[in-house]
């Protein structure tokens, strides 16, 4: 069966996926081969279709044996003693153990759909035994799942976002998209968090919201999870919890990924919009310290940090997007920063003289008596020219979707569920993981949820 | 984004380096080619290893079909179509002599041009050795060839073209591998052993093993398969021709030879891949994404093309009706062919070969010393 992605699709599919990240393409696949009616609709346009999988890199699951896209194993228990890590123990325990389970068929499953991972032999790759990587990226796995779907004879369409849902008691209704009325037997949401939405945000962040750089999709709104709580459906997670990580202030556009971040501030300090030093620079080593950097900053005046170094300190540091600010000297520096400059030379002078360099590796130097300290990688701050990166935070996600059961169906906030209603991928997310990070975790999340809401639908529409 | 017409020129130097350095903070697609490695490797990113990491680019687009940050994202990185125009720009820098320029940034023009001036020139040479009505009279048995145009003559419409070629061609080389070569860390055999292997398998024509976005979002190997066509090809009537000198010369048979000849099989063979792989890139290029390359580009492509079809079909041609009265003028259409493919050796597409060598030695003696 070959159908066009341009035909007019059918008003009443058996299954309707809301969203055109990497849950909805597992759930539509999952869904059409097993033999129901699928439409897509992706809200973005064609060229940015997929959501924040555009910037994915890699996702985690589990091996009891080396393969071919990881070393050594990494076994069910320790995946989910990092999640429980990660999550404090607040994530629902069925759902964790369904995704960590699941993990380990994705490699096959993405294969199968035409997808490539990265082998570890290329030699190429940053050594990583907990998660596998995509050949490319995510938009190369985008392409891959896209083209499989249109084959399988799912129906795609772009710049479709639903706007609106309509139950009548537990029962999904109506999906309307503009003026469109859609009547599916069943619907899987999969769009995603709302870190694209300002005033969304702001309910909870207040003002500094307006101080965030959305790092990944435009297209991440709010709209839906907004009439949620009206219709009688279930919320879960925090409202005001976000994945924070800093970025460079002068790239102030959504889609940032990746390359926005900064990453070296052990290599120099970071001060605030009054010359302040606030934190350890180097106090966190884990994954979670880009994230540490982004929560700060948002609670900081204007937003935004700024980490400061010597030429030394730049000698060391790794390629970033935009150069850092230059300055020859410290005041020319604050200056351009806007920064008291008497605050700023006070920060410097306190922390240079702070600074026990006790043998040859930086690494090791630290200062003493000195609040905050910089317990690693004390180096002077003296060598002109100087040099400032300005930080803002840089949203990628919230924490806060609808809540479902371990079926993936959406739950009423009477108890009971909306029969035909599923979700999978960011948007129930925060059911298993309310807080706290892991790399490739996201990435996880969609394809085991995505596969599992997809069958679940079909089998409900075959009914 | 520069103007199409402002492409290859140094004015592109900057867009180069801005891409690259977002490639190197990147590095999603490290697991295409040597590239994006090789580029982490030169943080600095001169202008010397700008032209390096364009030359090592073998044009497979993946790239940008798996690129975050391509267009319309507001970075708008196109790094297929960046190294194409610094590809440009570094032979452009490497013509001798350099008046020259003009025939490769025109490069069809000048193409058709040559084409039509050496097809006259081989005719002018038949007229002074032949009326007129001979051309166009059967001419059959040993020698019919050279009585259209003596041996010699032929000998020296080959070699005199190719000499200049050579010394065009080495003097824009040697500068290039003083440029871009890391340090003085000898090229051992094991180096150019695994060069050659590069380039016989083309490792970076091939996604990674996926294949290239030889079209569109879709992979495919046929550029790859094609681009390999075309080299056995031509390699094959290379070998067509030094088994011919050899019958001439060392054993003193004259041609034409029989069809089951050394000379005459690689050479049909030869003649088949080369009219098959230009006509195969020809659609192919045809079809293709424009986004990932410049106007420029696909004409100079589009130009040794076209050559190497005239030299091909030509070349059949006269196999298949060398007994008939249509010989002598197929003859000199076909030596007209190899002699603008000659001549215009230096100022077109078959250049890239001896940069990319290059720059694949180099990446070899890297990663030899990385090992």
């Amino acid at each position: 069966m070959k159908l066009s992605t341009s035909a007019q699709p059918p008003a009443a599919p058996d299954v309707l996926v809301v969203g055109g990240g990497t849950a909805a393409l597992c759930a539509a696949i999952s869904a059409r081969r097993a033999g129901a009616s699928v439409v897509l609709l992706e809200q973005a346009p064609r060229m940015q279709r997929g959501g924040n999988t555009r910037h994915s890199r890699n996702l985690r699951v589990v091996h009891e044996m080396s393969t071919a896209f990881s070393a050594g194993t990494y076994s069910a228990a320790e995946f989910e003693a990092d999640l429980l890590r990660a999550t404090g123990g607040r994530g629902d325990p069925a759902l964790t153990q369904q995704l960590v389970q699941a993990s380990a068929a994705i490699p096959e499953w993405l294969l199968a759909a035409g997808v490539r991972l990265q082998p570890t032999t290329s030699g190429v790759l940053p050594v990583s035994r907990k998660t596998v990587f995509l050949l490319g990226g995510g938009m190369f796995m985008l392409n891959a799942l896209y083209d499989t779907a249109a084959r399988l004879g799912v129906i795609i369409r772009y710049d479709a976002g639903v706007t609106a849902l309509r139950f009548s008691d537990r029962h999904l209704e109506q999906a309307w998209v503009g003026q469109e009325v859609l009547r599916p037997r069943t619907a899987i949401l999969c769009s995603g968090g709302a870190q694209a939405d300002q005033a969304w945000l702001e309910r909870s962040w207040g003002a500094a919201a307006r101080g965030f750089i959305n790092r990944g999709t435009p297209f991440a709104k709010a709209t839906l999870l907004a009439s949620m709580p009206r219709q009688g459906i279930m919320l879960t997670g925090d409202p005001g919890a976000a994945y924070l990580v800093a970025v460079d202030a002068r790239y102030p556009n959504a889609d940032g990924g990746i390359v926005t971040r900064i990453r070296c501030m052990p290599l120099g300090i970071v001060v605030d919009a009054t010359g302040q030093r606030r934190h350890d620079e180097s106090g966190d080593t884990a994954s979670t310290r880009y994230a540490l950097w982004g929560q700060r900053l948002a609670t900081w005046p204007r937003q935004t940090g700024y980490l400061i170094l010597d030429a030394a300190g730049m000698r060391d540091a790794p390629p970033s997007l935009y150069p850092p600010l230059l300055a020859d000297s410290l005041d020319a520096l604050a200056m351009r920063l806007q920064i008291p400059y008497a605050a700023l030379a006070a920060t410097l002078e306190r922390y240079n003289t702070a600074i026990i360099s006790a043998g040859d590796a930086p690494e090791t130097w630290r200062t003493e008596r000195l609040q905050p300290p910089k317990s690693r990688d004390a180096r002077p701050i003296t060598e002109p020219p100087f040099a400032a990166y300005p930080m803002r935070p840089g949203i990628t996600w919230t924490y806060h979707g609808v809540a479902v059961d371990a079926r993936l169906r959406v739950q009423r906030q009477d108890g009971g569920h909306i029969d035909n209603l599923f979700a999978a991928g960011m948007i129930m997310a925060p059911n298993l993981l309310p807080s706290g990070y892991l790399s490739g975790l996201a990435m996880t999340i969609g394809i085991v949820f995505g596969c599992l809401a997809g069958t679940g639908a079909a089998d409900y529409a075959r009914r | 984004m520069l103007a199409d017409d402002r492409l290859e020129t140094a004015e592109w130097l900057p867009e180069v380096r801005r891409v690259l350095q977002i490639c190197n903070v990147c590095g999603y697609c490290n697991g295409f080619c040597d590239v994006f490695d090789a580029a982490r490797r030169r943080p600095a990113l001169h202008d010397a290893d700008l032209a390096h990491l364009a030359n090592l680019c073998h044009g497979c687009r993946n790239c940008l079909y798996a690129c975050q940050y391509a267009p319309p994202h507001a970075l708008a990185v196109n790094l297929p179509r960046t190294l194409t125009a610094m590809r440009q720009h570094v032979y452009r820098r490497g013509i001798w002599p350099t008046a020259l320029a003009g025939v490769f940034q025109h490069s069809g023009l000048s193409t058709v041009i040559v084409i039509f001036a050496a097809i006259a020139c081989v005719l002018g040479l038949a007229l002074l050795n032949v009326p007129a009505a001979m051309l166009v009279r059967p001419q059959q048995g040993l020698g019919a060839f050279y009585r259209i145009l003596p041996w010699d003559t032929m000998v020296l419409l080959g070699a005199l073209p190719l000499a200049w070629s050579s010394l065009a061609i080495g003097i824009g080389l040697r500068r290039y591998w003083r440029v871009t070569r890391p340090d003085s860390s000898p090229v051992t055999l094991a180096v150019l052993g695994a060069a050659l292997y590069d380039i016989l398998i083309l490792r970076n024509l091939r996604g990674g093993g996926a294949g290239c976005n030889d079209f569109d979002h879709r992979l495919s190997h046929q550029r790859r398969r094609l681009h390999q066509t075309l080299l056995t090809g031509l390699l094959l009537s290379f070998a067509a021709t030094l088994a011919a000198t050899i019958y001439h010369h060392a054993l003193g048979w004259e041609a034409p030879y029989p069809v089951l000849s050394l000379p005459v099989l690689t050479g049909t063979l030869g003649g088949i891949s080369m009219a098959v792989a230009s006509a195969g890139l020809l659609w192919l290029t045809w079809r293709e994404d424009r986004i990932p390359t410049t106007r420029a580009a696909r004409q100079f492509d589009h130009a040794s093309l076209l050559l190497l079809s005239v030299v091909a079909v030509s070349g059949l041609s006269l196999l298949v009706w060398r007994d008939t009265a249509a010989m002598g003028l197929l003859l000199v259409v076909h030596l007209g062919g190899v002699l603008a493919l000659f001549l215009l050796l230096p100022y077109s597409k078959p250049i890239h070969a001896g940069y990319r060598a290059i720059a694949l030695v180099i990446e070899a003696l890297e990663q030899s010393r990385q090992a």
